[in-house]
């Protein structure tokens, strides 16, 4: 038996005040933990996804929706845009590297995604297990996915339409997986990769008449553009005429890829200046949409941040209140223990033993409950992945422990000081001749 | 052997209590009788080293404890001094077991008696895992010998050990102090307003 000991037992005596403290304390610390958790995960996962996309061009709407739905494959796409737009803004000399995107169908929730070989290159994904595409429905599987529904290599599977399970099935057009990707920790572990011609050779009949006439619109526009650039280069040329015609010849040879689109296109700049006047000539001088990532993330954040300091908050006033409860115990606890305390003195027990022993009685609650709060936030960050993983096929995954809770845990434990504070000091100076005499 | 001379003490300065000056040989026991209010339960404390005398010298075994710093009181207290408490005190937490435990730890320079030994001589060996308020009276005034007992003090102090038993349980408490005080070779001092016990001890101290 020691004085730790008796604290413990102390504890254990009154056990439903002790079970408040507790509880208050480790609340408080987990709704602490979890936001401090949730938020390192997400901008974690957020940033690790965003290397190397310095831009996002797409059609008009909500940047946010843009960037939401082709950087993190969340949100719906805004809508497609021509490839033959897309391209012109490839050939700009401010664009040093992109990578096209074309949504269109899903598997099982996932989304398939057509793209080229420079989707791999900027997500640094490699084969596990066969190879990559080579012919129409081909496809390469995320590691996450091909764990989750047990996919090999040379599987095959049909689509359904659009990005929700319950759209149209595409029967007639299996795809076959050749390969499965290592998991990267990024959003590619859970897409479906295949090329874009997959991805139209499988709408061709139902996109042709839908979006035509939008096409030809853009069409317009641009060869307007082309016009007048022309027209100012090469002014004084004879042959003027004859290379509109030629142009035009041209563009009617390859119709048939001037109908394709794509949902949108990831850019990499090479000088990082270009960031700043790029986004804004797209924006301005196009019917594109551009978005600028770390912009768009930053903004969402900003709007998240006020939930989350009122929580973060609240939590840190249930800590205080917690303290409140462990010094209202302590402190209640010192009137019905009087001759406990009176007692360990007259068997040799000193001022600073007495002391002490209310010191443990608040550390100990104070850790257990910093411990049991921890407990509490990795569970909940399980839910919560779980969650996210059952609607955005998202996951979070990291349970260590972060700078923010060691803080955390002094932050407890200087609450348990504060409370026991003025129970010891009043243990301390107990007179216990005149607590004895008064029984 | 305990020794007091010249005692003095004061509680606010004002009202002063003498006190007779106390002579006992090892082996012999005492009982100090006198009124409410006429300060045995402060002669008790400066005998326990409880409370510190204004002025004169207590000695037992032979050492001064009078001039004595807190923690010096403590330990000398937790050592060499048993107290038996008009109404038995425990740490309500702790199982009678622990509580002699956390007896023997707070005085840990003392060899101590064997826990469960002091029980079995005292009659309560089957409460030894229960709480004290498990007890019923008369179990928790032995139990609170034992616990006056476990460090082996030569000197136990007990106060108003009595006062609220009838004849025959007073004769029986008072007898148990003796024999239990005897067997661990401990002077007894006994405190008290009840005349009852006079016939039980050689030397009597009326304050």
């Amino acid at each position: 038996m020691n004085i730790f000991k008796l604290s413990i037992k102390n504890l254990f005596y009154r056990p439903l005040s002790s079970l408040l403290s507790l509880l208050l304390l480790a609340l408080g610390v987990s709704m602490i933990s979890l936001l401090v958790l949730i938020n390192s995960v997400v901008r974690d996962q957020m940033n690790n996804n965003l290397k190397g996309i310095d831009m996002v061009v797409g059609a008009k709407g909500s940047p946010l929706q843009l960037i939401l739905s082709s950087v993190y494959h969340i949100d719906s796409p805004t809508g497609n845009i021509s490839l033959k737009e897309a391209r012109s803004i490839e050939k700009n000399p401010m664009v040093g590297n992109s990578v096209p995107l074309l949504y269109g169908d899903n598997y099982e929730g996932f989304r398939i995604v057509g793209t080229n070989e420079k989707f791999i290159e900027l997500y640094n994904l490699s084969i596990e297990n066969g190879s990559f595409w080579d012919n129409e429905f081909d496809v390469v599987v995320g590691k996450k996915i091909a764990t989750k529904l047990n996919l090999k290599v040379g599987d095959t599977f049909v689509s359904s339409h659009g990005l929700n399970q319950t759209g149209e099935v595409h029967a007639d057009s299996p795809f076959t997986i050749v390969g499965i990707a290592n998991f990267s920790n990024s959003v590619a572990d859970q897409l479906i990769l295949t090329s874009a011609e997959s991805v139209w050779g499988i709408h061709e009949e139902h996109d042709h008449d839908e979006e035509h006439d939008h096409d030809e619109e853009h069409d317009h526009d641009e060869e307007h553009d082309h016009d007048e650039e022309h027209d100012h280069d090469e002014e004084h040329d004879h042959d003027e005429e004859h290379d509109h015609d030629e142009e035009h010849d041209h563009e009617e040879e390859h119709e048939h890829d001037d109908d394709k689109e794509i949902t949108a296109m990831l850019i990499k700049f090479d000088s990082p200046m270009n960031v700043i006047q790029f986004p804004r000539y797209i924006n301005e001088n196009t019917n594109l949409q551009s978005a600028v990532p770390s912009y768009e993330i930053s903004r969402l954040f900003k709007l998240f941040g006020f939930g989350i300091e009122t929580i973060n908050l609240l939590a840190y006033l249930i800590i205080v209140v917690s303290g409140i409860s462990i010094f209202i115990t302590l402190f209640n606890s010192m009137k019905e223990r009087k001759y406990d305390m009176a007692l360990i003195r007259t068997l040799g027990g000193s001022r600073l033993q007495l002391s002490s022993m209310l010191v443990y009685e608040a550390l100990t609650l104070t850790i257990s409950g910093f411990i049991i709060g921890i407990i509490l936030s990795r569970l909940g960050l399980v839910f919560i992945s779980n969650l996210m993983e059952s609607s955005f096929n998202y996951s979070l995954n990291s349970y260590g422990i972060l700078n923010d809770e060691f803080w955390l845990l002094a932050i407890s434990i200087l609450i348990g000081l504060i409370a026991c504070l003025i129970p010891s000091i009043q243990v301390y100076k107990m007179d216990i001749s005149k607590t004895l005499s008064n029984e | 052997m305990i020794k007091t001379k010249s005692l003095k003490f004061s509680y606010d300065g004002k009202k002063y209590f003498d006190f007779p000056d106390i002579n006992l040989d090892s082996g012999e026991n005492l009982l100090i009788i006198g009124n409410s209010g006429i300060g045995k339960t402060t002669l008790l404390h400066l005998l326990a080293g409880i409370l510190k005398p204004e002025s004169g010298s207590i000695g037992i075994s032979g050492t001064d404890i009078s001039k004595f710093s807190d923690t010096e009181l403590d330990k000398f207290r937790g050592d060499n001094i048993g107290i038996v408490f008009q109404k038995p005190h425990f740490i309500s937490s702790l199982t009678i077991n622990e509580n002699l435990k956390l007896a023997q730890y707070l005085s840990p320079s003392k060899t101590s008696g064997d826990a469960k030994k002091i029980l079995e001589s005292l009659n309560i060996k089957d409460k030894y895992r229960q709480k004290p308020n498990q007890l019923s009276e008369g179990e928790k005034q032995r139990a609170s010998i034992a616990l006056a007992l476990i460090n082996s003090p030569g000197l136990i102090l007990a106060d108003e050990p009595t006062s609220s038993l009838d004849d025959f349980n007073c004769d029986n408490v008072i007898k148990l102090l003796k024999k239990q005080a005897k067997d661990h070779r401990a002077q007894l001092i006994v405190i008290t307003h009840d005349a009852r016990l006079k016939k039980h001890f050689k030397k009597n101290l009326n304050l």
